[in-house]
């Protein structure tokens, strides 16, 4: 099989422009494409090279419109009913073979479950590196090179990727990091449709049905408020006071690795690297002792409530305010200061 | 069948600490696992070979050590092992990596699935099995959680952010586990004693063993380079809230999220 090869000394310059890929849930514009669109205006200013967009799915000039509302250069969709659902294969070869024909220096994606299923895809049928869950991205003012920081072990560390040799540079960036482009008054920029070759034969896997779970998911990751519970609960029943803070102060439950492996909560409660991310104004830790691998999924939280029993318990450096106790002392007591306050403002 | 599953050494994240003062890995007495989506990817092969039928070969690159989760690939009920090692492999990133994994699922041969975990705890980059699916040309599902064996032909459930979705695809697939496909069973003690008794049931893969081409593997065939690393600026000053009782604590502590309109 022809495969294709990266560091073949390509001439770097006649890659240009930035592009953004797109992502649509059910035809609407997901948050994270203006994200997107938003950092991907500064580095094309950076840069001085345009910024373009593009969509992908059937029928979507309506949502292209749209885009052009956001001060972007250019907007390619791409129509085709085989891309109305989305499709690993089918999207990945649309996508690069409009990338291997217009060469854009640097392509950013949304690190959501989509953009990092195909993001790999696209790289390697097109031949480059790609940086995955990025949170910081610069241009080098030396050479013009995009600097991909991303966090690593549960964002104690940080690295910065270069992708010296090969074009376009590629990150998928995290969602709900970057600031979203302004929505404008009038539209600026043009459109073009592209009708990519595909047939029957490319979709290899095919949908069957799409299940929405009947009961509430749980959003963690739009919540404001997160509160999480761990080891320090002792029990499953722990939770319920875990519950009853959650809804004194109108967020959600969240959990460590260890209450779910316990067989205490479900496992869509936790939070942390193999759970997930959150990143609300306040996240409560409940007899966390804050394991690298939690920290991971939330220590970019705006603010962070420590109560832990042992003094040394390390989510109490990451922490805004730290309380050593007894949780099942100080949760009460905390939600008894709650309804206190309220009751003094009403 | 045959099922090949890539698995991935990987220091217990559990218990890493981080220096904050020289800003690095306290690695000494960390120990080493094996990564849990790839152990969730073994789980479910043993389970279609318990349930179908099928021959599981457990594959992983990295240094020698990384025998030892291939022994417990063994132990678990595993058919075959192969470590894939070789300075020349030094260095990868995930182009480099998939291109010698790539490399040697094809020697191997004769695969109806490719399985991996859907990403490493040290990297979560979720890039190596993709990039593996597009490099041998094979359909991919990814963040997968349930799957039911129909002949030559899987249906394999997708879980994500926006819901579930059921695809429906022919063998040879590459697929990618997550934690909520299974619960990885224990090695029983006669799995333990066969595969730590028995010290050459590891095959060995080196550069020579395998079709790759040089440019494309270690440091030297990787596109990307850690350009530098850093131990990010802490710009939070932790507070410990005193007091003689809960209650005083908690007051202090309600007062202090109304003054930041949190409460």
């Amino acid at each position: 099989m022809e495969r294709t090869k990266v560091n073949t000394q390509i001439d770097l310059s006649s890659y240009k422009d930035v592009w953004v890929i797109g992502e649509l849930i059910e035809g609407k514009i997901h948050p994270v494409t203006l994200e997107l669109i938003g950092e991907g205006k500064k580095l094309a200013n950076d840069i001085q090279k345009k910024l373009k967009v593009v969509v992908v799915g059937d029928q979507v000039k309506e949502v292209a419109d749209k885009l052009l509302y956001y001060g972007v250069d250019k907007v390619y969709y791409l129509e085709h009913e085989l891309l109305k659902d989305f499709n690993t294969e089918a999207y990945t070869r649309a996508i690069s073979n409009l990338i291997k024909e217009k060469k854009p220096e640097i392509v950013l994606i949304g690190a959501t479950s989509i953009g990092r299923d195909i993001g790999p895809r696209i790289a390697a049928q097109v031949g480059t590196g790609l940086t995955a869950d990025c949170t910081k991205l610069d241009i080098d003012e030396k050479d013009g090179k995009l600097l991909q920081t991303r966090p690593a072990f549960g964002g104690n560390l940080m690295a910065t990727i270069i992708c010296p040799k090969n074009r376009p540079q590629m990150s998928t960036v995290r969602p709900g990091v970057m600031s979203k482009a302004q929505h404008l008054a009038s539209p600026s920029g043009e459109m073009e449709v592209i009708k990519p070759d595909l047939s029957e034969a490319d979709l290899r896997v095919k949908l069957v049905e799409k299940i929405s779970s009947g009961k509430k998911r749980v959003n963690l990751i739009d919540a404001k408020v997160v509160v999480s519970g761990g080891r320090g609960l002792k029990e499953a029943s722990g939770f319920e006071l875990i519950q009853q803070l959650a809804n004194a102060l109108n967020g959600e439950v969240g959990s460590s690795r260890a209450a779910v492996d316990s067989g205490w909560i479900e496992s869509s409660h936790q939070v942390g690297q193999t759970g997930t991310t959150v990143r609300p104004d306040l996240y409560v830790a409940c007899g966390i002792s804050g394991a690298i691998q939690h920290q991971a999924g939330m220590h970019e939280s705006k603010y962070i409530i420590a109560i832990n029993k042992n003094p040394h318990a390390p989510i109490f450096e990451i922490c805004d305010y730290g309380i050593v106790g007894d949780l099942y002392e100080v949760i009460p007591a905390i939600i008894e200061s709650i309804h206190e306050k309220n009751f003094l403002e009403i | 069948m045959r099922i090949i599953v890539c698995l991935k050494q990987v220091p217990n994240t559990n218990e890493v600490r981080i220096n904050q003062e020289t800003g690095t890995l306290i690695r000494d007495g960390v120990p080493s696992i094996m990564n849990p989506d790839d152990k969730n990817a073994l789980e479910e092969a043993l389970r279609i070979k318990d349930e179908h039928g099928a021959e599981v070969i457990a594959i992983s690159m990295g240094p020698q050590q990384a025998k030892d989760i291939l022994k417990e690939a063994l132990a678990m009920g595993a058919d075959d092992a192969v470590l894939i090692t070789d300075r020349a492999f030094g260095g990868s990133d995930t182009w480099a990596t998939a291109t010698v994994l790539a490399a040697a699922i094809e020697k191997i041969g004769d695969y109806d699935i490719v399985f991996c975990g859907r990403q490493a705890i040290d990297g979560d980059t979720a890039q190596v099995g993709p990039e593996i699916a597009e490099f041998l040309d094979l359909p991919q599902v990814t963040y997968v959680n349930d799957i039911k064996v129909k002949n030559n032909s899987l249906n394999v459930s997708r879980f994500t952010e926006y819901g579930e979705y059921i695809f429906s695809v022919d063998t040879p697939v590459l697929l990618t586990a997550i934690k909520e496909l299974n619960i990885p069973r224990y090695p029983t003690i006669k799995g333990i004693l066969t595969a730590y008794d028995d010290e050459e049931n590891v095959k060995i893969f080196t550069f020579n063993d395998l079709d790759v081409d040089p440019t494309q593997i270690g440091l030297k065939g990787s596109p990307t380079n850690v350009y530098k690393s850093f131990v990010p600026v802490k710009d939070k000053q932790s507070e410990m809230i005193e007091g003689t009782s809960s209650k005083e604590k908690a007051k202090t502590l309600i007062m202090k999220l109304s003054e930041l309109h949190l409460v």
